[in-house]
């Protein structure tokens, strides 16, 4: 049997006995930026000028440095990421060259390397650790504490952490009723969309009588530019595992699945090993904790398909077929997977779990607010200094996100300029764009859905004012378009007439049915639809017509992009520099689009334009373009 | 006091209606829906039966259950909206040819779009029209007209269990097929043609062969004859406004010699004959041990089925050819003489229910003198076409008589119209060789859990008879296995494809409920009651057929001329897995059959220990390897081909002894 | 004689995945993935052992593998090039780099490898990694904050390495 307590102290010996430890981030991003060869430079280097080294913890052995490797730190755009500690140091950017200083500075002399450190981009002054970084500084990070500062792979570190004692407590302290009331009381909500409570999903699926019974983890996240599911997965698996282990106990569950996009092969690579591991420390599987009971975890890779993050669907593709949404009644809570009471919950919500039973219900809702306690992580990207993974209280408002955290919005030449600011997308293809207007709205389940937005997947897109929105609604359109099962009509038929119409606006086909069609439509495929998926698809399109209306218009009535990113809309000007009066093009142009008086430069009127190229063919001075 | 709903303000009570479509269907609204269907499971995908709830919005009624107390809407302002936009967004992209489609008066978008009101259809064409499925025998796949209402995939799979199509392909591509998109020729399809009935489309429809039944006879130097089955009688009337159950069988021989037929006969004569071969077929196996239970082969469709996924099962099949091919088999046999007519010159025509009777006539085994046996299996539909086409007003014809021999029939023979009407009359005839006096009917209690499964015991002297009769192919392999596993044992099993049997044919007249079905069933049931020969040997034109011709039953002649024999089929054609790279030298070619009946016979782990040995061995220069879905010899698996010789019940020694001697030879 | 070889060993090794799923229609989809990693494609006559294998019809099987996205009924070059077209990396210009790599392979929206076998060119919806946007994803590697001209570098270094001209 599993004995935390001796794990954790046994760990937490062997730690003291290292000196220094540093920290090479090993997400998906870091690696891609090179972080293992910098692994590999410092360890090399490190022995070579006779520091000992190592990689691993065992017994009682004293090292100077234990080098490890973190998950996910959010922050992929100044890596590969290099932390020291006890000092705290944060290197950006760091590359194998750059071992040598590192050795010989920081673990030789406890000194920084200042031309590693971050530089804030306002003024920029170094910054030595996290906390003097404004992106991390203003955050809260709970759920995504650990990553980045434990090594993932490592179930002992976990539990030195205090991991798996909320689980062990809820199998043998406490009864599934219990739990399920206790995560009533948090308040804790589904942070993959809709928002449900975690506590109400679970009671559902426990007062089914069935002997079998599952949980599933959903990590297929889908939304084109949110990674959290992946920075968890990556960076601290076992708290998922802790999450199900809590969230199985509380509905009686027996069986759990993550079922994890393929597309993200080395968070399957460790929610696999922390699986294998957590199996032979007695935590999953038979007898857990000496409880009597069993519970197991599989994972299944997704094989490409966005609906999947459905539960339905999602049920359909673990059952081996096409991954299509069912209608409901029943609930999955009442028939689920194989037929039997299944909870699903996503990445986030089951790491979250863990600290409610380790904190208490109080310490969860003191943050957050009062519908939505608790935190939310987001994918900060788009035109702001700052992008990454960010996690902020429910309740922050997108002016904290985009100007604190991120640092500011950049222009189009890439200078920060806050007044470029334009818009954020939120949630997503399932989301909505806000506004300037909005930069002070509480960011929680229930203000964002009273202004046609959602948390959805956490998606934060920030735009500025060089981009058509008009585009946005139609990338995002092309999105689900492409993503649809194609199983109802209005999804399936309504998402393609969309982006048809979409198309026809950026491309200068539209005219005055247009919008009202694309609203109709919009409206008919938001009510009618079967999924989540085909019922928030208008989004997009709804809210920037609801903002940005006159841009729209814009397109249609003047055939003009006010960004001038529809090229095909981009209206031809004569150079009064250029034009010498000859009046050819105004005889040329078969619209009388063209007015002037001999001898004085023409005008275009953009209105009447119809972009025939007659003028510019004609002009023998080359002023028209 | 029952529950009651609200819908339209009016109390609506509730008795068990699972959904709120079935609640307003009582109470006469028609909600309209493409992909609810009652006999398969709900799937909610055409959006179209929207209501309103008070308290809970807009939701699909296929998929809500009524709660007591609720107030349900079913047509306000914002719903006839959204079904309006929802059926424009298919017109968008469907094949309007409609004038020229098969479905066009019976077409559930077509209607639906009139009744709706649509004047335009404000949505373009983003779909580019995609290519016909012409290869099948029976049926035509048109994916431009298809709405994937999943309808056919559900019944295909859940009713029949074959699934030969299901969704391919994700989003605005879906589309329904085969595997591979094939064509339903080279699949599992067994041309129930049930897709096609419950299509609301002209997705899938009727291949029609009225062109050349009208070349035919409009042939002076051709004699054209036909025969009638017997649920084409009590179906046909509904295309010309008559109510489902209504007997027309005079009218329709009236009107076929209008239309030009020659000779009009029954299909129930033959199946009178059927029944005495069929039964002396049973009592002979039974008194000899032979195997049972005798498995009824007059469904062309369940006889393809077993052929392709139950080839252990075809011994038990009986074989007896079915009453069509009995019948194109006696007039191929009898009439050119009679006529005085050389082969060439007699067509023959069978007007069916069935569009799996279309794929039976063209077996190669059911021809005489190099003619085959039945020209044209024409659809109850298609014969309805015919008579629009020639403009009779059928209603108003007066009945005539069929003409002789092959137009008398007992009521035992129309009896196979129906589901368990195959077994009551081999149970009458049974009863009067084994001396039994009994009344006229038998009883088939539903005692299986399973709908569409029924089963009986009946004692005729000394002799027990166990019955067993089943409707859809689903629970045909249900019984199937049971039969081969011991679990169940019977002395015969009817088996028919579609529901309630014959009258449910896939050729009949599209009906949208099950009612038009009963109705049917109960005109079958009341011409046997009606009908002066309830025995189908006292028809006297088969005992005299027997004085004549055949001599007795299952005699030399008769085995001849009215019995057949089974092979088992390729579900899927043309594929085979090449495990062989190419090479210069000449190589000992081996093929392992990996068909569904030698998998099971473990096929898939001699293979794997072949691949093992011919790496083992370095063989790869000597033996080309191959494996491939079905020698055809499903009985005797697991069948390996090694060079021209074929190794049945194979083992691994035994494969490579072989192998060892083809390579030093 | 060596395609002999991998012929063999490939379905050999469909055979193995089979019983390591214990042939179990539910597992479609991992076997189907593991089919793919094998052959790099799913070959039809493979899928209708598979089906057989597993008890369910060839079409169930077919309309499984064209839902999915990951899975190909064609076989796939011999490197495999993602691009990611998620938010961030759209944004970020991911488009330049799709149209110059399919203008240097001579590939388009349909023709997605080239007739060499050498390459296919996909676009992925979210690889995850929009700190690096936009991405590209070569096989295994992932290269981050790539221009179009860093994109086609990379796919002529690939080149070279199998010995073709650039």
């Amino acid at each position: 049997m599993c004995n935390l307590n001796e794990i954790a102290l046994k760990y937490k010996t062997a730690r003291t006995g290292c000196e220094r430890r540093v920290i090479i981030c090993a997400g998906t991003g870091c690696i891609a930026n090179g972080s293992l060869k910098v692994h590999a430079a410092l360890k090399r280097i490190a022995s070579e000028r006779g520091l000992d080294v190592t990689i691993e913890l065992r017994g009682e052995e004293k090292h100077d440095v234990l080098l490890s490797q973190s998950g996910c730190q959010g922050f992929c755009q100044v890596g590969p990421l290099v932390t020291v500690e006890p000092e705290g140091f944060l290197y950006t950017h760091v590359k194998p060259e750059d071992a040598e200083e590192i050795v010989h500075t920081t673990l030789q002399n406890g000194k920084a390397v200042d031309r590693l450190l971050y530089k804030n981009p306002a003024d920029h002054s170094p910054c030595k650790t996290t906390q003097d970084i404004p992106f991390y500084s203003r955050q809260t990070r709970n759920v995504l504490k650990e990553c980045g500062h434990i090594d993932p792979e490592s179930i002992d570190e976990y539990i030195a952490g205090g991991g798996y004692e909320a689980a062990r407590k809820a199998w043998l302290e406490l009864a599934p009723e219990d739990i399920c009331t206790t995560y009533k009381e948090a308040g804790l909500r589904g942070k993959g969309g809709g928002g449900f409570s975690a506590g109400v999903k679970w009671d559902l699926s426990r007062k089914q009588a069935s002997e079998d019974k599952y949980i599933i983890c959903n990590g297929d996240e889908g939304d084109p530019g949110a990674f959290m599911d992946r920075s968890i997965l990556e960076g601290n698996p076992h708290s998922v595992i802790e999450g199900m282990l809590i969230a199985a106990r509380g509905s009686i569950a027996n069986h759990g699945y993550v079922y994890v996009r393929m597309e993200y092969p080395l968070a399957c690579k460790r929610i696999r090993k922390a699986i294998k591991d957590a199996e032979s420390h007695g935590i999953l599987g038979d007898n857990i904790f000496g409880s009597g009971h069993s519970f197991d975890i599989q994972v299944m890779e997704g094989a490409g398909a966005f609906v999947c993050g459905e539960g339905s669907a999602m049920i359909a593709s673990i059952q081996g077929g096409r991954g299509m949404p069912r209608t409901k009644p029943p609930r999955s809570a009442e028939v689920g997977l194989f037929g039997k009471p299944t909870v699903i919950n996503n990445v986030e919500t089951l790491a979250t779990v863990p600290q409610i039973l380790r904190y208490g219900v109080e310490k969860f809702r003191s943050i957050g607010t009062e519908k939505s306690p608790g935190t939310k992580a987001f994918a900060l990207t788009g035109h702001v200094v700052n992008t990454g993974l960010i996690e902020v209280p429910f309740g922050s408002t997108i002016r904290e996100i985009v100007f604190d955290i991120g640092g500011g919005v950049i222009d189009e030449n890439g200078n920060i300029d806050n007044t470029a600011f334009k818009a954020v997308q939120i949630g997503g293809p399932s989301g909505g764009c806000l506004t300037e207007e909005h930069l002070d709205v509480p960011l929680d389940f229930d203000s964002l859905s009273s202004i046609g937005a959602m948390v959805g997947s956490g998606g934060l897109v920030v735009m500025n004012k060089s981009t058509c929105m008009v585009r946005i609604a139609s990338f995002f359109m092309k999105f689900t378009q492409h993503e649809s099962c194609g199983k109802c009509v209005p999804c399936r038929e309504g998402t393609r007439q969309m982006l048809e119409l979409l198309e026809d606006i950026t491309e200068g086909r539209a005219d005055e049915t247009t919008i009202p069609l694309l609203e109709d439509t919009a409206e008919t495929v938001k009510i009618t639809s079967l999924c989540g998926l085909g019922k928030s698809a208008p989004s997009p399109v709804l809210s920037t017509l609801r903002y940005f209306r006159d841009e729209y218009e814009a397109h249609v009535n003047g055939k003009y992009c006010p960004t001038r990113e529809c090229s095909a809309l981009v209206p031809i000007t004569i150079d009064p520099k250029i034009c010498v009066g000859c009046t050819l093009c105004k005889r040329s142009c078969p619209v009388g689009a063209i007015s002037g008086t001999v001898k004085q430069p023409h005008v275009i009127d953009p209105g009447k334009c119809i972009k025939c190229g007659a003028c510019i063919e004609i002009c023998k001075f080359k002023a028209i373009s | 006091m029952k529950p009651i709903i609200y819908i339209n303000n009016r109390p609506i009570p509730l008795e068990g209606e699972k959904n709120i479509l079935a609640v307003a269907r009582k109470a006469h609204i028609d909600i309209p829906t493409f992909c609810y269907h009652s006999e398969l499971s709900v799937y909610g995908a055409c959006r179209l039966c929207l209501v309103e709830i008070e308290g809970k919005g807009i939701v699909t009624s296929c998929s809500t259950p009524p709660r007591e107390g609720m107030r349900v809407f079913t047509h306000t302002k914002q719903i006839q909206r959204l079904r309006k936009n929802i059926v424009e967004m298919l017109l968008a992209n469907h094949d309007q040819a409609c004038p020229t489609c098969a479905r066009s008066e019976t077409c559930s978008l077509r209607s639906l779009s009139a009744k709706l009101g649509i004047e335009n259809v404000r949505y373009r064409k983003t779909k580019n029209p995609k290519e016909k499925d012409l290869g099948s025998i029976a049926l035509v796949r048109d994916p431009n007209k298809c709405v994937l209402c999943g309808d056919c995939v559900r019944y295909c799979d859940e009713i029949q269990g074959i699934a030969a199509i299901d969704f391919t392909n994700r989003g605005e591509d879906v589309v329904v097929s085969p595997a591979f998109n094939k064509s339903l020729a080279d699949v599992g399809c067994v041309n129930c043609g049930q897709c096609a009935a419950v299509c609301p489309v002209g997705a899938i429809t009727i291949r029609s062969q009225t062109g050349g039944v009208w070349e035919a006879i409009q042939d002076n130097d051709q004699k054209v004859i036909a025969q009638i089955a017997p649920a084409v009688r009590v179906a046909i009337g509904e295309m010309f406004g008559m109510p489902s159950g209504e007997v027309t069988t005079g009218k329709i021989v009236a009107a076929m010699r209008m239309l030009g037929f020659d000779l009009v006969f029954d299909t129930s004569f033959a199946a009178d004959l059927t029944v005495v071969e069929e039964a002396n077929e049973l009592l002979k196996r039974k008194s000899a041990a032979g195997k049972l239970p005798v498995f009824t082969s007059c469904c062309p469709a369940w006889v393809k089925f077993a052929e392709q996924s139950h080839p252990d099962l075809l011994p038990y099949l009986s074989s007896c050819r079915s009453p069509q091919q009995m019948f194109g088999s006696l007039a191929r046999n009898m009439l050119p003489q009679r006529m005085g007519i050389p082969q060439g010159k007699l067509t023959v025509v069978s007007i069916m229910p069935c569009t799996a009777k279309k794929y039976e006539c063209a077996r190669p085994e059911f021809r005489t003198d190099g003619f085959q046996d039945v020209d044209f299996a024409l659809t109850t539909q298609e014969l309805g076409n015919m008579i629009k086409e020639a403009g009779i007003d059928f209603a108003s014809l007066e009945p005539e008589s069929m003409d002789m021999p092959m137009g008398m029939a007992t009521g035992a023979g129309v009896l196979f119209g129906k589901t368990g009407g195959v077994s009551e009359a081999v149970v009458r005839y049974a009863a009067d060789v084994l001396g039994e006096e009994r009344p006229d009917s038998i009883d088939l209690d539903e005692i299986r859990d399973i709908k569409g499964i029924r089963e009986t015991e009946i004692t005729l002297g000394s002799t027990t008879l166990r019955l067993a009769v089943v409707h859809g192919l689903k629970n045909a392999a249900y019984v199937a296995e049971k039969v081969l596993s011991g679990e169940l044992q019977y002395d015969i099993v009817e088996v028919m494809a579609c529901p309630g049997g014959c009258i449910g044919g896939a050729g009949q007249p599209i009906v949208h409920s099950s009612e038009e079905r009963q109705a049917r069933a109960k005109a079958i049931a009341n011409t046997d009651k009606i009908s002066p020969l309830k025995k189908s040997h006292r028809n006297p034109f088969i005992q005299e057929l027997y004085d004549t011709l055949l001599d007795e039953p299952n005699s030399e002649v008769a085995h001849k001329m009215l019995h057949t024999h089974y092979t088992s089929r390729k579900r899927i054609a043309d594929e085979s897995i090449s495990l062989t790279g190419s090479s210069t030298q000449e190589r000992v070619k081996v093929r392992v059959c990996v068909g569904t009946s030698c998998y099971l016979r473990g096929a898939h782990d001699l293979l794997a220990n072949l691949l093992k040995t011919i790496e083992e061995k370095d063989w790869a220069q000597k033996v080309d390897l191959g494996a491939t879905f079905c020698t055809e010899r499903c009985d005797k698996g697991p069948s390996v081909a090694v060079g021209d010789d074929v190794l049945h019940f194979a083992t691994l020694d035994r494969v490579v002894a072989m192998i060892q001697d083809s390579v030093r030879a | 004689m060596t395609d002999t070889l991998q012929a063999n060993r490939s379905f050999r090794k469909v055979i193995e995945i089979l019983d390591q799923h214990q042939r179990d229609p539910k597992m479609i989809i991992p076997i189907l993935q593991a089919v793919q990693e094998e052959y790099r494609y799913l070959p039809q006559e493979v899928l209708v052992f598979v089906a057989t294998s597993l008890g369910v019809s060839p079409a169930k099987i077919y309309g499984v593998a064209t839902f999915y996205s990951h899975f190909s009924l064609e076989p796939k070059g011999k490197h495999i090039l993602r691009i990611c077209d998620g938010t961030a990396c759209h944004v970020k210009g991911s488009g330049k780099i799709i149209t110059a790599l399919r203008e240097h392979l001579s590939l388009n929206e349909k023709k997605k490898t080239t007739p060499d076998m050498l390459f296919t060119l996909e676009t992925v919806s979210c690889l995850g990694a929009c700190g690096l946007a936009p991405v590209l994803v070569v096989d295994d590697d992932v290269y981050g904050q790539v221009t179009p001209d860093k994109a086609i570098e990379i796919v002529n270094e690939l080149k070279k390495q199998e010995g073709h001209d650039v």
